[in-house]
């Protein structure tokens, strides 16, 4: 059955096939805009992303500007979300420490991407000595909890932005390293790599041109769910004042400041916390819906059950 | 008597488009219908469907498939349409299915006993000691050799052909008036292949089972079946008794499908001068591997001592069954696998130890899947320009392009292929890309292993009789590794027999067809099936 589906009814004599010519790609992205559920999840990613970018233009009023006078405000017109104990816009000061998270995740899970794969393909591909030195590296790493690793990190270090980063870069280059590795296992025994071999072609040439374009799509579902786990760390570190530190304004550190007043103020918590909520469910179901189009066995499964 | 299976009409179609045009056929007791036809041409759909299997979500079935059980006409049971629990009631019991990968077919993690006794108990509600006695009983009708012990074991002990025995027995476990059989022979060897086929026909007979057998080769339809229905893209083209049907084909595609099936005493490569000076010299060859297992660290030697010569513009055939050693050795003349011992020289030159980048382009390789040897992310033309750009040619500053036009011309492709990607072509359409970008590099000698195996008879001839021509005009020498004696037959000057990692035989392959020297290699001579069908000289 699977062999009537691959092979095109192609006479081998008649060179020209009448089948579309248009790379996968193209139908990936067709299949990704064809679920609802993953076309919401990348329009609100891209409002809080387009939010943030442009947050201190949109910000009514400033993070910082206190107004004692005004505390503790419920929402109103004045103010979309309410003021805290301090009189500061909690909406102005929300849509701030969206850009804060979304720049310490991006940079972290950067970090941890670029490092993880890179150990990962080299172990993966080299094998040997090599493999099992860096993989019992990277076990080690796992062996410890995530939020433990990052507090002993940040701290060695000083409490502050370029911390939470590096801290949960670290945290997170074994997962990539771990991804990266699994693929590149099954990949180096295709026989296009074998192919390449018998060519003398240089082991980074192989990497760069075979290895790395087909193990894209692991790749890129995992980035999508590290961004969403990195913005939960950083709002954690900084719940615990080990993340950004006040007065800069943080989800994490908006949740903690929140915590005294949870009977009398109740929009001092929610708003951040619904930030966080909506932004890493965005996150995952995008990472959900882009598995299910770049895992081919999902793919055809989506594609046979929309022919129906 | 009546027919066991009675197709009328049946058609599948998904979404637009027609897969099975109208198909009708009946299928008697104690024989066997063979489905033949080439990739894609719905065969395998058109028993799926006629047998309620057919999963494929959105595909629509509409005629009628009737089957009938018991003798003197018994109950009957319309397949097209049936509610799922009564098609899980004849499934397994009544029609009994075999298919085309053994490795994949069974479940890695029962036993065999288990996986026999699954539709016992499911449909017989026989106790687990009566089932487990009926098991032992079928492995030993499937001639598996120790069948009490193979009882405890598991898949991965056993080899292709042992697991496609299993596959039988579960097949038959419940006794089913009707076996389907999905291409059960393609994943084989030829030995092997030939030993089921007379496991299947002695079944048959003992129980009076009507089977029905799908190909892409007519020279396996000839040894099995009694009826002979031909498929091309999704109709049918003729419909007839094999004895009629293979000395008096009608229609033009059933003449090319038989013209296509490998046989002995088909014309053999064109003459080439026997005493040319000597390209590759293979002496002493030795590879063992060390295979981990539970049971501790165990050594295979994969090659144990093989020595030949290959002359310019020959071809030397190196064939056996899968195992013996055949593709360890294309691997290390292409720098893949290192040698424990031995020496190799192209031309005078070292092959083994530090190959020089300029050696690595006088040696080039094709392999078997062409489904797997080609990239998925890369276009066609950027996969032929690979090796041009590692060797960084052509010097002259011609554009990359040209020469990738110029070797798609070279294999019969046009050049718009360049553009496309590997999902976009058929099999044979990829298998002529790999046998470009070996050729880009203008090597001396190129090792094609198993090269035209998992393509269908009718486009393995093509790519032969294209590796044919290329050989003539660029005069090129092939290292050709089959496990088929008559598709080397075809191919090669010299011929070498392997069996276990050691040199059975090593002649011209005048000589061994004409004379074969060894028990082993007339095996394999008897294992192809012959020209004439079994049923014609049945008659006789």
């Amino acid at each position: 059955m699977s062999e009537a589906r691959d092979e095109p009814v192609v006479d081998e004599a008649s060179a020209v096939v009448a089948s579309p010519s248009e790379p996968t790609r193209l139908t990936a992205v067709r299949l990704l805009a064809s679920n609802p559920l993953t076309v919401t999840s990348a329009v609100v990613l891209l409002v809080v992303v387009l939010l943030a970018l442009a947050a201190p233009w949109v910000a009514p009023y400033g993070i910082n500007d206190v107004d004692v006078a005004n505390a503790l405000q419920l929402p109103s017109a004045a103010h979309w979300f309410g003021t805290d104990d301090l009189g500061r816009d909690v909406f102005s000061r929300v849509i701030v420490a969206a850009r804060v998270s979304l720049q310490v995740a991006v940079v972290s899970v950067t970090f941890a991407f670029v490092l993880g794969v890179l150990v990962g393909v080299v172990s993966g591909y080299v094998g040997g000595l090599l493999d099992t030195v860096l993989m019992r590296l990277v076990d080690v790493m796992f062996a410890f909890p995530v939020l433990l690793l990052a507090l002993a990190i940040v701290a060695i270090l000083q409490p502050g932005m370029a911390t939470t980063m590096l801290a949960i870069g670290i945290v997170y280059t074994p997962i990539f390293a771990r991804v990266a590795r699994a693929s590149t296992l099954s990949v180096r025994h295709e026989p296009y790599v074998q192919v390449s071999r018998t060519m003398g072609t240089p082991a980074a040439t192989i990497l760069r041109t075979h290895v790395l374009p087909n193990i894209s799509g692991p790749l890129i579902v995992q980035t999508s769910l590290s961004l969403a786990f990195a913005i939960l760390s950083e709002a954690a570190l900084s719940f615990l004042g080990l993340g950004i530190q006040p007065p800069a304004p943080s989800w994490g550190g908006m949740l903690f400041s929140a915590q005294g007043f949870l009977g009398q103020a109740w929009w001092m918590s929610v708003f951040p916390g619904a930030a966080i909520f909506v932004t890493v469910l965005a996150f995952n179901l995008l990472g959900d819906g882009l598995r299910d189009v770049l895992d081919p066995k999902q793919r055809t499964l989506i594609e046979s059950r929309r022919a129906r | 008597m009546s027919a066991v299976l009675r197709v009328a009409d049946l058609r599948v179609s998904i979404g637009r488009r027609e897969i099975v045009q109208g198909l009708s056929f009946a299928v008697e007791p104690e024989t066997t219908l063979g489905i033949v036809g080439e990739s894609g041409s719905g065969k395998s759909m058109t028993v799926l469907a006629a047998t309620g299997l057919l999963d494929a979500p959105g595909a629509r079935v509409s005629g009628s498939s009737v089957l009938t059980t018991g003798s003197d006409g018994g109950r009957s049971l319309e397949l097209v349409g049936a509610r799922s629990s009564a098609l899980r009631r004849v499934h397994g019991d009544k029609v009994g299915f075999v298919f085309q990968d053994p490795t994949t077919s069974l479940n890695p993690l029962l036993t065999l006993e288990r996986q026999i006794t699954e539709s016992l108990e499911a449909h017989r509600s026989l106790t687990r000691r009566a089932a487990a006695g009926r098991a032992l009983e079928l492995l030993e009708a499937v001639g598996l050799p120790e069948p009490e012990q193979r009882l405890q074991a598991y898949p991965h002990q056993l080899s292709g052909g042992q697991r496609q025995r299993v596959m039988i027995a579960i097949a038959l476990a419940c006794d089913p008036v009707l076996l389907v059989a999905d291409e059960p022979t393609t994943a084989l060897d030829v030995t092997t292949q030939a030993q089921i086929i007379e496991l299947v026909r002695t079944l048959q007979r003992e129980r009076g089972t009507a089977v029905v057998w799908i190909s892409h080769d007519l020279g396996v339809i000839g040894q099995v079946a009694d009826d002979v229905l031909v498929l091309q893209q999704g109709a049918p083209v003729e419909h007839r008794g094999v004895v009629e049907l293979m000395d008096e084909p009608r229609h033009p595609y059933t003449r090319e499908l038989l013209a296509a099936r490998p046989r002995l005493g088909m014309s053999g490569p064109p003459p080439v001068d026997a005493e040319g000076d000597v390209l590759l010299s293979v002496r002493d060859l030795d590879v063992r591997f060390t295979v981990a297992s539970a049971a501790g660290r165990r050594t295979v030697h994969a090659v144990d001592g093989v020595s030949f010569d290959v002359r310019r513009g020959r071809t030397l055939g190196i064939v056996g069954e899968s195992g013996s050693g055949k593709s360890t050795i294309a691997n290390v003349l292409t720098g893949l696998v290192r040698p424990a011992g031995g020496s190799a020289e192209l031309a005078g030159e070292d092959v083994l130890n530090r190959a020089s980048n300029d050696l690595r382009r006088r040696i080039a390789m094709v392999f078997q899947d062409p489904f797997s040897s080609l990239d998925p992310r890369m276009r066609v033309g950027d996969s032929i320009a690979e090796p041009l750009r590692v060797h960084q040619l052509p010097s002259d500053r011609r554009p990359r392009g040209e020469r990738v036009a110029e070797l798609l011309e070279l294999v019969d492709l046009p050049a718009a292929f360049a553009q496309r990607y590997p999902h976009e072509l058929s099999g044979g359409q990829r298998q002529r890309v790999s046998i470009a970008r070996a050729l880009a590099l203008e090597p001396e000698l190129v090792v094609l292993d198993e090269s035209t195996a998992s393509l269908d008879v009718s486009i393995q001839a093509r790519v032969l009789d294209l590796l044919r021509r290329l050989q003539a005009e660029l005069s090129l020498t092939f290292v050709f590794i089959a496990h088929d004696l008559a598709i080397v037959q075809q191919m090669s000057h010299d011929v070498l027999v392997m069996q276990r990692g050691r040199t059975v035989e090593h002649a011209p392959a005048v000589e061994i067809f004409a004379n074969p020297q060894q028990e082993y290699t007339r095996r394999l001579l008897a294992a192809i099936p012959p020209d004439r069908p079994r049923a014609a000289l049945q008659d006789s």
